[in-house]
């Protein structure tokens, strides 16, 4: 049975009146005495009444509609989708760690704050920044981490004219985001014909409202940035800070360190670079590191390590000119667990040995693609952990588009490049195969795309009508907006 | 070479097809002089087995206590097919859904994700995450003031019986774009906001905040506040235990109209307390101001059949689209933490989910009324609790709580710090994983302790 036969309904579609699972509340109930008929619930919630085996064989059956890192190959550029360790999980969930109250007492949680400590140290170094706050819950939110203690940081010397954050076109969408959330406003710089930032324009751009720069470096582009030092000086010259987005640290883990770059702060996005798992669209980590002028600044909580030896959050009476709390406790403290469990495992050698390979596969699959036809973006450079392939010409001649390539690899079980980003290049493709793909997992990627050109210049529709092997054909995405349907109604 | 497979044939080959003699050559990009020197300050890798004797050792390090805390996160019993499924590889290991055709089985989950929660809170519609309660009260603040038009002070009604981790949160996220927290001060003989000690000319107020339950455990007067608000032409935020929505009045249903935006912290349902995360916030609102709704959002449509399926929708409102523009910069969300909430809601069903509810209010009750019965102790406020309740001491709450913690008890959380008014007292938590012996164990400590 092919997977399109397969429908599987809502699980509310399951579910019968008066099926209990009496494995689960047979033991539960109680009185609500404490609690006036006024302040009451009048009609239950309308969840599905299903059975044990109901709920498991339907989330089971959905589990097997997706496409993921252990599954297909996941090329998804600017995502890093590695292979996710099965210890780092079977690890993190030990009962001591998932048992643990959020505000136990700092000599009953010993263990776990030995291991964020170590996991902070370990971040240091590799980053080359004086010290990491490891709170925020994802990039974007290292990212407001980070502007805010830029901002902080201009307030604290009284230098309140400076209103703009430098963004360059090329950026993730987070960054120009982050700096409006922080009250910024947002100025694009352009990218030259390499895709470097433009220097010229930078150099016009910057002056007394400048606060900082966001940077991306390897830059969403897929290229080193390599006038960084340029790029530093001119801004600081200004007076503005450098903000690095690490999103892309994969490429230059162990070979370069921010800190050298000239960043006064960064972000590093623990679920790519450090393998934590991407989960369908969550949780990550986004801890920031930062230069010594902003650490009175950084983000509580923080793990301080006092002379005895013994551990303790740092808080507001540590850092009273932190810019705050940025969620109720610790952030992802459980994916921090297994950044930290995957970085013992690389130790030093395996960190450097990330970059290696990340970068090895990336130059030996845009080698492939660009010997077998297929145009570059930025056909001059080298390609850091990840390239950008263009299609601009199959877009006009025979007419199908990045989106087309893209339906048609899931058909061949690849999951598609990161399509339409950066917004600068035409009908691209973001490819990024990481470390973890063997040479045999990138020459069928290889072929797939040879194939599914050779099918292009048969016939557009083949493309035009991908997928067809998946659970549904393509999907409506106007309607999906246009009618909103955003909730099962149980019929009348 | 640990997660790395290629063998050294493997290497020289595709050294070879990319025309470089090493891996260094493909790094002659990089300014020489921004190379690093070798990460003396990190360890030399270890194996799986190695690294899996200190983890389980960290792990024991740790005392579990008893735990009769809650104050934002709880213990619950969590089935064990929750996890078995969650962890499952597909649902692990993929990226946000961005290819719907190849992600059927994550949005299609996130879709009954969306149709659960606005079941339990009585609201229309609600977004796929967000990073954790204290953050989606943030969130819910800047939309709020994104959604109502006709406010322009930008001035939120914050009570002072919300989490205060959670204002120190909102104040953190949203004071960059001029948005102003008014503290309002609570009832001391309720502990909850007294609709009668409302202005009766507020001036312009962009939104009010409701907690229900508060942060001491006590239901608030949620219909009179909301038709306060609205008659001012405030919008209401709702900010809810989902736990407590299987038996008290859900936000949808608060006075006249119900609330606007309602948001919360996920962890009860499903999550382990794991050291304060992962875990999620939801956001719910009412369709007419979806538009202004943070966050992904999955939708129906069908595919070029006419089959059902499901999609990433409203991406308009979002970073990758509108950029500067968008109504938040939030891109990862906290999806496997929503999947396994799912789970844990379809395998309780309704009837599961009032059933701890149902125990966590009787256990806390019972418990209030075995400590009540020690010298000294007694309750704070008299509004009716969920599954909360303050207690007075007749000792310092510090010194009670280490006297506690040496006979294994997690007694409560200490109020003084973030109250200082209310010193000597402790906010105290039973849910349903709590059992007779448990609370009689507790009983027995805390005589020990005061006597
Ligand atoms: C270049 C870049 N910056 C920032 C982000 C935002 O990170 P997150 O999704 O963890 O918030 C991403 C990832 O989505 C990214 O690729």
């Amino acid at each position: 049975m092919t997977q399109r036969a397969v429908c599987e309904p809502l699980i509310f579609e399951h579910s019968r009146p008066g099926r209990v699972n009496r494995a689960q509340s047979a033991h539960l109930g109680g009185e609500l005495n404490g609690i006036p008929e006024s302040l009451r619930r009048k009609h239950p919630p309308r969840l599905p009444e299903v059975s044990e085996l109901d709920a498991v064989r339907h989330y089971t059956r959905l589990s097997q509609k997706n496409f993921s890192i252990d599954t297909h190959f996941y090329p998804l550029g600017s995502c890093t989708m590695k292979y996710n360790p099965r210890a780092c999980n079977t690890l993190a969930s030990l009962p001591g760690f998932l048992g643990q109250h959020p505000l136990s007492a700092a000599r009953d949680s010993q263990g776990i704050l030995a291991c964020l400590w170590e996991l902070q140290e370990m971040l240091k170094e590799v980053t080359g920044m004086s010290a990491v706050s490891l709170t925020p819950m994802a990039g974007a939110q290292g990212e407001f981490a980070g502007v805010a203690m830029i901002r902080a940081y201009h307030d604290a010397r009284g230098d309140d004219a400076r209103t703009e954050i430098l963004v360059p076109d090329a950026a993730h969408g987070t960054n120009p985001a982050t700096a409006t959330m922080c009250g910024y406003t947002v100025r694009e710089i352009p990218t030259d014909n390499q895709g470097d930032v433009d220097e010229e324009a930078l150099k016009a751009a910057v002056g007394p409202h400048t606060a900082g720069i966001m940077l991306t470096n390897p830059s969403t582009l897929g290229v080193f940035e390599r006038r960084i030092h340029e790029i530093a000086r001119i801004v600081h010259e200004a007076g503005g800070l450098l903000y690095y987005d690490g999103a892309n640290l994969n490429a230059i883990l162990g070979k370069v360190k921010p800190g050298d770059m000239g960043f006064d702060v960064i972000h590093m996005n623990l679920h790519k670079t450090f393998s934590t798992p991407h989960g369908g669209g969550g949780p990550g980590a986004g801890p920031v590191g930062v230069s010594e002028h902003l650490q009175p600044f950084m983000p509580i909580p923080v793990v301080g390590r006092d002379d005895s030896g013994a551990f303790r959050w740092l808080d507001e009476h540590d850092l009273p000119q932190s810019i705050g709390r940025l969620s109720a406790h610790m952030g992802n403290t459980g994916i921090l667990l297994r950044a930290y469990i995957y970085a013992l495992m690389l130790g030093r050698e395996g960190m450097v040995r990330i970059a290696d390979y990340a970068t090895l596969n990336a130059n030996y699959l845009m080698a492939r693609l660009r010997d077998a036809g297929f145009d570059m973006a930025l056909p001059g450079r080298r390609a850091t952990h990840e390239f950008i392939l263009t299609l601009k010409h199959q877009a006009k001649e025979p007419g199908v588009t990045a989106m087309d390539f893209a339906k048609r690899l899931l058909d061949y079980g690849f999951h598609a490049p990161t399509t339409y980003f950066p917004l600068i290049i035409p009908e691209c493709l973001l490819i990024e195969p990481t470390e973890t793909e063997s040479k045999q997992a990138l020459d069928a990627f290889v072929e797939a795309m040879t194939a599914i050109q050779a099918e292009a210049e048969k016939d557009v529709e083949t493309l035009k009508g991908a997928p067809y092997s998946l659970p549904v054909r393509r999907l409506d995405d106007v309607k999906a907006a246009r009618e909103l349907d955003l909730r099962w109604q149980a019929k009348a | 070479m640990p997660f790395i497979p290629h063998t050294e044939d493997d290497t020289r080959a595709m050294l070879a097809a990319c025309g470089v003699d090493s891996i260094e050559d493909l790094f002659d990009e990089i300014p020489p002089e921004l190379r690093a020197d070798a990460l003396d300050g990190i360890p030399p890798g270890r194996d799986e087995l190695a690294v899996s004797r200190l983890l389980h050792a960290r792990a024991a390090q740790d005392a579990q206590p008893l735990c009769f805390t809650g104050a934002g996160a709880y213990e619950h019993h969590i089935p064990a097919a929750v996890w078995e499924i969650t962890t499952r590889g597909e649902y692990y290991s993929a990226y946000t859904p961005y290819q719907a055709e190849a992600s059927q089985g994550t949005l299609q989950l996130l879709y009954e994700f969306q149709t659960m929660m606005s079941e339990l809170t009585a609201m229309e519609v609600a977004n796929a995450s967000l990073y954790d309660g204290a953050t989606a009260l943030a969130e819910a603040v800047l939309m709020a003031v994104r959604a109502n038009r006709k406010s322009k002070a930008r001035r939120i009604l914050m009570p002072r019986t919300v989490h205060p981790r959670y204002r120190g949160v909102v104040q953190a996220i949203v004071h960059h774009q001029g948005i102003t927290l008014e503290l309002l001060d609570y009832d001391t003989a309720g502990g909850h906001i007294n609709p009668a000690s409302l202005p009766t000319t507020p001036g312009d107020i962009t939104a009010l905040v409701i907690p229900q339950p508060n942060f001491f455990g006590a239901l608030e007067d949620a219909d009179a506040l909301t038709d306060w608000a609205h008659t001012h032409g405030a919008l209401v935020i709702g900010v809810v235990n989902p736990t407590a929505m299987a038996v008290i009045t859900p936000p949808g249903e608060w006075g006249a109209a119900g609330a606007d935006i309602v948001c919360g912290e996920g962890q009860p349902l499903g999550i382990p307390l794991a050291s304060g995360g992962p875990y999620f916030g939801f956001m719910c609102c009412k369709q007419k101001i979806v538009r202004q709704m943070p966050g992904r959002i999955i939708g129906a449509t069908v595919d070029l059949e006419g089959k059902r399926g499901y999609v990433l929708t409203l991406q308009a409102r979002e970073q990758h689209i509108r950029r500067s523009k968008a109504t938040s910069n939030i891109c990862t969300n906290q999806g496997l933490m929503t999947t396994a909430a799912t789970i844990y809601m379809a395998v309780m069903g309704p009837a599961g989910l009032e059933g701890v509810a149902r125990q966590c209010h009787a256990n806390t009750r019972a418990l209030v009324q075995q400590l009540g019965e020690i010298d000294g102790v007694e309750t704070v406020f008299d509004r009716p609790t969920f599954h909360e309740t303050v207690l007075r001491l007749p000792r310092p709450t510090a010194e009670v709580l280490a006297g506690l913690s040496e006979r294994g008890i997690f007694g409560g959380f200490d109020l003084s710090a973030d109250y200082p008014e209310l010193d000597n007292t402790l906010l105290v938590c039973a849910t349903e994983t709590r059992n007779e012996t448990d609370m009689d164990a507790y009983a027995a400590a805390l005589r020990e302790v005061l006597a």
